[in-house]
């Protein structure tokens, strides 16, 4: 349950005690509303503190690190070396030199070992942001990403290895495990659904709620005070399935990520937007 | 170890306790070989517990329901209700319903079993994250079928409240492959707290059966 979602719960909770409102439908068309609005609200690019974290990763970008002391910008994202414009909307992809499909993030930290000879541990370790900790891997998502906005999302599937790892992806997606017996299926395979008050795109189907749910992230959390990546939000995904904890950058997101991308194909990239 | 009678199925349906099941489009996808998903799964998990790594190994009811997506046949149903069932374990004293006030709270807890829990976490059911239960709560979840007026509805009949407490211990006693978890047989809620979210659920006091 988000804070936000309790909050605006009060709020019209408290709306409802004082008698303004009748119905529980109105309730809840009311609480709904409010989200909306909220959502409308925080929805705007010059105060988006995501753009802080694109304005980084364009810096770490073109620094020079590792035992060889270069920058990234010889780091090839599939489009060529250090061509970004519309990169990440092809991700995830086959990689020959590496012979593996890989993520943008699996693709970076690939980059920074074999390019820049960076040792990635203390990348890995920094992976997701907190109180005074930066995440190099958020600001790089954040700025490479960006430049694909307006770009329609082009799920990959001319190698062998990327139509196995989407139907990976596909299975895993409803594979039901955890004390709970929980798949992403058991949330996501049906519109108009909500866990509390929070909404649940359906995946199950290609369409518009997985282009808008693929289209937007990375995103700028306002409740986490921070940049996301899509290996957050699958890393939280699993939390509140009562999986295990899925390693950074591993195979399994990749794949997931690839089924994902296929329901949302066309979908155009937005980023970095801004979630409650 | 539970009998079952016709009723009790006529109970869930009639009822709408019973979880609907996602149906799924047949995707035009490639076959995959099941050995190679379940090694990409193992890769994620290398750095975790034994303990942790168990969960993401499926048992005989979870892989069927995986490998059918939740669509089984009438026997494979029939296996798993069956299967499901021998882990019911009624409450030894014989009483169901417990303390409605301690009820709401497993309701309402939606803490336990996830990766960022501290140890010695306490489980709740987390039953608001599915279901509306007391009409004055507007932040409810819609995955499962509304409870408001649960057991004021069903005339708090002793029959339903012994129905209500297996399918709580155990949804795919009732359902086989349901969204709905198998809280007690999975450990997560103990008899005591499913005892009282039946109180929460079927006491004449409880909100669920305030207008």
């Amino acid at each position: 349950m988000n804070r936000m979602g309790r909050l605006i719960a009060l709020v019209v909770a408290a709306a409802t005690c004082a008698g303004l409102m009748g119905a529980m439908a109105q309730t809840q068309d009311e609480s709904e509303r409010e989200i909306e609005r909220y959502r409308a609200m925080i929805n705007d690019p010059m105060a988006n503190p995501g753009y802080l974290a694109v304005d980084r990763g364009e810096v770490l970008w073109a620094q020079a690190r590792g035992t060889k002391a270069v920058s990234l910008e010889a780091c090839d994202l599939g489009e060529g070396p250090g061509k970004l414009e519309g990169a990440y909307a092809k991700l995830p992809r086959y990689f020959a030199d590496a012979d593996r499909v890989m993520d943008l993030e699996q693709r970076l930290l690939w980059c920074m070992e074999k390019i820049q000879g960076l040792d990635t541990a203390d990348v890995i370790r920094r992976r997701f942001s907190g109180p005074g900790r930066a995440s190099d891997m958020e600001d790089l998502v954040a700025f490479i990403a960006n430049k694909s906005n307006g770009t329609p999302i082009q799920p990959q599937n001319a190698h062998p290895r990327e139509r196995e790892m989407t139907a990976m992806g596909e299975a895993l997606f409803y594979r039901r495990a955890g004390v709970l017996d929980f798949s992403c299926a058991t949330c996501h395979a049906e519109p108009g659904k909500r866990i509390r008050l929070q909404g649940l795109p359906d995946f199950s189907t290609p369409g518009k709620q997985a282009q808008e749910t693929m289209g937007s992230w990375p995103t700028y959390r306002v409740s986490q005070s921070a940049l996301r990546t899509m290996q957050h939000r699958l890393w939280d995904c699993f939390r509140q399935q009562r999986w295990p904890e899925p390693a950074y950058a591993s195979d399994g997101l990749t794949a997931l990520q690839m089924f994902l991308n296929v329901q949302a194909a066309g979908g155009e990239i937005t980023v970095p937007s801004i979630k409650r | 170890m539970v009998s079952f009678s016709s009723k009790l199925i006529r109970t869930l349906l009639v009822c709408g306790i019973a979880l609907t099941v996602t149906s799924v489009d047949a995707q035009d996808r490639p076959p995959v070989d099941p050995a190679k998903v379940d090694a990409l799964i193992d890769g994620m998990f290398t750095r975790v517990s034994p303990e942790w790594r168990a969960r993401a190994v499926l048992d005989d009811t979870q892989r069927t329901c995986t490998d059918r997506r939740n669509q089984v046949s009438g026997a494979e149903a029939e296996a798993i209700q069956a299967r499901e069932r021998a882990s019911v374990v009624l409450p030894p004293d014989g009483n169901f319903l417990g303390d409605w006030r301690k009820g709401f709270q497993v309701a309402n807890n939606g803490r336990g079993f996830q990766f960022s829990d501290p140890a010695g976490t306490v489980a709740g059911g987390n039953c608001y994250a599915c279901h509306q239960m007391s009409p004055k709560e507007v932040s409810f979840g819609t995955l499962g079928p509304s409870l408001a007026g649960y057991g004021r509805e069903r005339n708090y009949d002793p029959e339903l409240i012994r129905d209500a407490y297996i399918k709580i211990f155990n949804a795919q006693a009732a359902v086989a492959c349901s969204n709905m978890p198998r809280f007690g047989s999975s450990k997560v809620l103990t008899i005591e707290q499913i005892k009282d979210v039946l109180a929460y659920l079927f006491d004449r006091q409880s909100p669920v059966n305030q207008p």
